[in-house]
């Protein structure tokens, strides 16, 4: 058992800390902290980090991955939330790729994995329909054959970037035969076929992330179907793992408890720090130590997967106590805001309100009650659990 | 980066394991908790003869050699087993403190007696008021020519009543909380002067009060520096800290282990219990306790391992989190037993007897996470409150 730093560790986590002093600028930190200029923003940081050949660490080596050890991999992750720098979009290079690399056809792998390395396609995720929630299987937008294209009609929701999108990763039912799961395919959609329409949906942060995404009579090459027809289940739930295993996010909510921290120095209340109000100290470190725990988790599960194991239910754990130490630490920054966390960022200026991180902070707290229902709800994840590592 | 164990810490484990098997089954435990002694000589023997009783210590000394890992897994294999046999208190608390202040001729003098099995010790610390505060200590050493004489008294000391030799803490110098001005003595506890009471706990535990009259010492009895022996306790708590939280997981690991096995076999409804998603579902929530545990603790090992700058911060939250996460589990263990939960008949008793023990040895949950929060947070601009880590480090 070591968890020790080797030389060749400490050096890597120097080039990493030089890398990320000089490439990200200033400027690209707060483009990407507005909504309006985050699009082109982190496109222009994953470009860089696509030129440095850091942009897919997890991926194969041959399909343009580090490969990276553990230990590289958490000190990349650290640095990179120690400075604040925004995780990459995850659709394309965290949740589609892993598909098209083990399930699809040479092809499909030479046309769409060049495209998500570079940044020049936008991907977004085409699962949750209207109908179908944590039931996913239940899903009803259908494909059917016609020729050498599929045609597709029907809706999909929550979709997150969908207007930004070029491409949507989507389940169709191909098939009614059968168990549900069975006659499931998993098709990519040119966002800009005729028959796409987005209908964007105002979330509870009153921002714009998510969408309904409809599908009138698209008509979908059969080249864009991921391995067999019928098969999307499988490949489906193979991505659901990869997706898990990244939303632990413990990098970024260590450097989001250290935010908590700073503001609760500046925060006066009769007096005395917010920091040294023994209430707050104790929820400050109800969560603070689960996080500890947490961060060891994470790496225990990927040291398993570097010795040839596969994210299994593990990942399901990494979500369930991932999201809700999230939630508790978006819990506390709003409530060290106070009253200021009612602002609404289009009223006054932050120079006229007090503070600058109210809003943003209730913001956060809001559309931060989705990580929970996401991706799988919690639910699901302790019926994965139960199911899978109790034999229940 | 690795979480795998040496061959060496595997062949402990192993060996342990197939003790508790073997030889250690819960009536048998019961009938030892039972007796006199309130543990089996014939077993202490058998773990000198399987060379566990020689784990923590040099080589030079007759030892293993082991670390911290090594105590770790042997630990967590006792706690399975629910092993009353004073192994903590003889080898980890009394051998740990020889092993970090002992002069070469006190270690000659008592490690391969301990490691031969001869040799039961305990360490003599807390006293009627202390409650968790390790240096609020009011028995005193006076200097006496040569050596000291001792006056106090020490309560609940762990394996106090088979003990034959004794490092008890007292005061040379100092107020009664302050943590510079304590010693450390090595004391048999036959000696002249020390009256002792024994008494059993709800873990099992034979332990003792021992009154100090006029007790005399040489002054080859004091171990390490004379008023430095805060800083020697505070370090070897620490390591003993994380064995006992190895100890710990062994018991949460089996707890759930019988809850779920339990869950599967109960027949309500007509249908096991284990098919209600209600149950289900707390059950996860207490497999996460576990793993959550377990992380810490490995967490915990590691930084005693590399001796890290912060450990007295991960050792805190070490024994939060064993106090949260072994709470949770052996009370759910409880509810999903139903009535038989709350029976002495069933072992799953026992392991929540032990795990409260382990909760309250060294300071609960609440008093570490106290801790914890005065060196983690604390206004540095508002000079109101905690500022200054590099201070409230030193005195915890």
């Amino acid at each position: 058992m070591d968890t020790s730093f080797s030389p060749e560790d400490l050096a890597f986590r120097d080039e990493v800390r030089a890398f990320f002093d000089e490439a990200y600028t200033d400027d690209l930190r707060e483009r990407t902290a507005d909504s309006k200029l985050y699009r082109d923003a982190i496109i222009e940081w994953q470009k860089k980090l696509f030129e440095k050949g850091w942009i897919a660490p997890n991926w194969p080596v041959e399909y343009g991955g580090t490969g990276w050890t553990p230990t590289q991999n958490f000190i990349y992750e650290s640095e990179r939330s120690a400075r604040g720098i925004r995780d990459v979009v995850p659709f394309g290079l965290k949740m589609v790729a892993p598909v098209i690399y083990t399930f699809g056809n040479d092809e499909q792998k030479e046309r769409f994995l060049p495209r998500i390395l570079n940044s020049e396609d936008w991907w977004c995720q085409g699962y949750s329909e209207p109908g179908s929630g944590s039931d996913l299987a239940s899903l009803k937008t259908r494909a059917v054959l016609d020729g050498d294209h599929y045609v597709v009609n029907g809706a999909k929701i929550w979709t997150t970037y969908a207007q930004h999108a070029d491409w949507i990763f989507t389940l169709v039912r191909t098939s009614s035969e059968g168990k549900k799961q069975q006659g499931i395919s998993f098709l990519l959609i040119d966002m800009k076929s005729d028959g796409v329409k987005v209908n964007p949906i105002e979330s509870i942060d009153n921002h714009h992330s998510l969408n309904e995404v409809e599908f009138n009579d698209v008509r979908v090459p059969v080249a864009n179907l991921i391995g067999e027809q019928d098969k999307g289940w499988t490949y489906a739930k193979a991505l659901l793992a990869h997706e898990r295993t990244g939303i632990a996010g413990v990098a970024d909510s260590k450097r989001a408890l250290a935010e908590v921290r700073r503001y609760a120095e500046a925060e006066v209340n009769g007096g005395k720090a917010l920091i040294d109000d023994p209430l707050f100290q104790k929820r400050l470190s109800d969560v603070e130590i689960e996080l500890m725990a947490l961060e060891f988790t994470d790496l225990r599960v990927l040291s398993a997967i570097a010795d040839g194991g596969a994210p299994g239910a593990e990942s399901s754990l990494l979500k369930i106590k991932g999201t809700e130490i999230q939630q508790q630490v978006q819990e506390l920054r709003m409530d060290v805001a106070g009253y200021y966390q009612g602002v609404l960022p289009t009223e006054l200026s932050n120079d006229v309100v007090g503070h600058d991180f109210g809003s943003a902070a209730r913001q956060s707290y809001m559309y931060g009650r989705a990580a929970t229902i996401y991706g799988g709800s919690n639910e699901i994840q302790k019926n994965i659990i139960a199911k899978a590592v109790l034999g229940l | 980066m690795n979480f795998d164990f040496s061959e060496e810490q595997t062949m402990l484990r192993d060996s342990v394991a197939r003790f508790v098997q073997d030889d250690y089954d819960f009536y048998t435990r019961r009938d030892i908790v039972a007796s006199e002694a309130g543990m089996s000589h014939e077993n202490w023997k058998t773990f000198a003869e399987l060379g566990w009783l020689s784990v923590p210590f040099d080589e030079e000394h007759g030892g293993f050699g082991g670390g911290p890992v090594d105590l770790m897994v042997m630990m967590e294999e006792f706690g399975k087993g629910l092993v009353v046999e004073p192994y903590f208190p003889t080898v980890v608390l009394f051998g740990g403190l020889l092993r970090a202040a002992g002069s070469d001729s006190q270690k000659a003098a008592y490690i391969p007696g301990v490691i031969d099995g001869s040799i039961l010790g305990a360490f003599a610390y807390l006293e009627r008021q202390s409650r968790f505060e390790l240096a609020d200590i009011t028995t005193r050493a006076a200097a006496d020519g040569d050596g000291y004489v001792l006056n106090g008294e020490k309560v609940l000391v762990s394996n106090g009543a088979n003990a034959g030799t004794l490092i008890v803490a007292a005061r040379t110098a100092g107020e009664q909380s302050d943590t510079q001005g304590i010693s450390l003595f090595i004391v048999p506890a036959d000696a002249e002067g020390i009256e002792r009471v024994t008494y059993r706990l709800m873990d099992g535990q034979h332990v003792a009060n021992l009154a100090f009259k006029d007790v005399r010492v040489g002054a080859d009895a004091l171990l390490g520096e004379a008023g430095n022996g805060y800083a020697v306790m505070d370090r070897v708590i620490m390591e003993a800290t994380v064995a006992l939280a190895g100890e710990a997981l062994g018991l949460m690991g089996q707890l759930n282990a019988k809850t779920l096995e339990y869950t599967k076999t109960r027949e309500q409804f007509g249908v096991p219990i284990g098919s209600f998603q209600a149950l289900q579902h707390r059950m996860v929530d207490t497999f996460m306790s576990y793993e959550q545990a377990k992380s810490m603790l490995y967490r915990a090992v590691c930084a005693l391992d590399n001796d890290d700058d912060d450990l007295g911060r991960e050792i805190h939250a070490l024994k939060v989190m064993i106090s949260r996460c072994g709470k949770h589990i052996f009370e759910e263990a409880i509810q999903l037993h139903g009535g038989m939960g709350i029976t002495d008949e069933l072992d799953i008793a026992h392991y929540a007897k032990r795990l409260m023990m382990i909760n309250a040895t060294f300071g609960d949950g609440d008093h570490h996470q106290a801790r914890f929060n005065a060196l983690s947070y604390g206004s540095s601009s508002s000079g109101t409150g905690t500022a200054n880590v590099a201070s409230m480090s030193d005195a915890a």
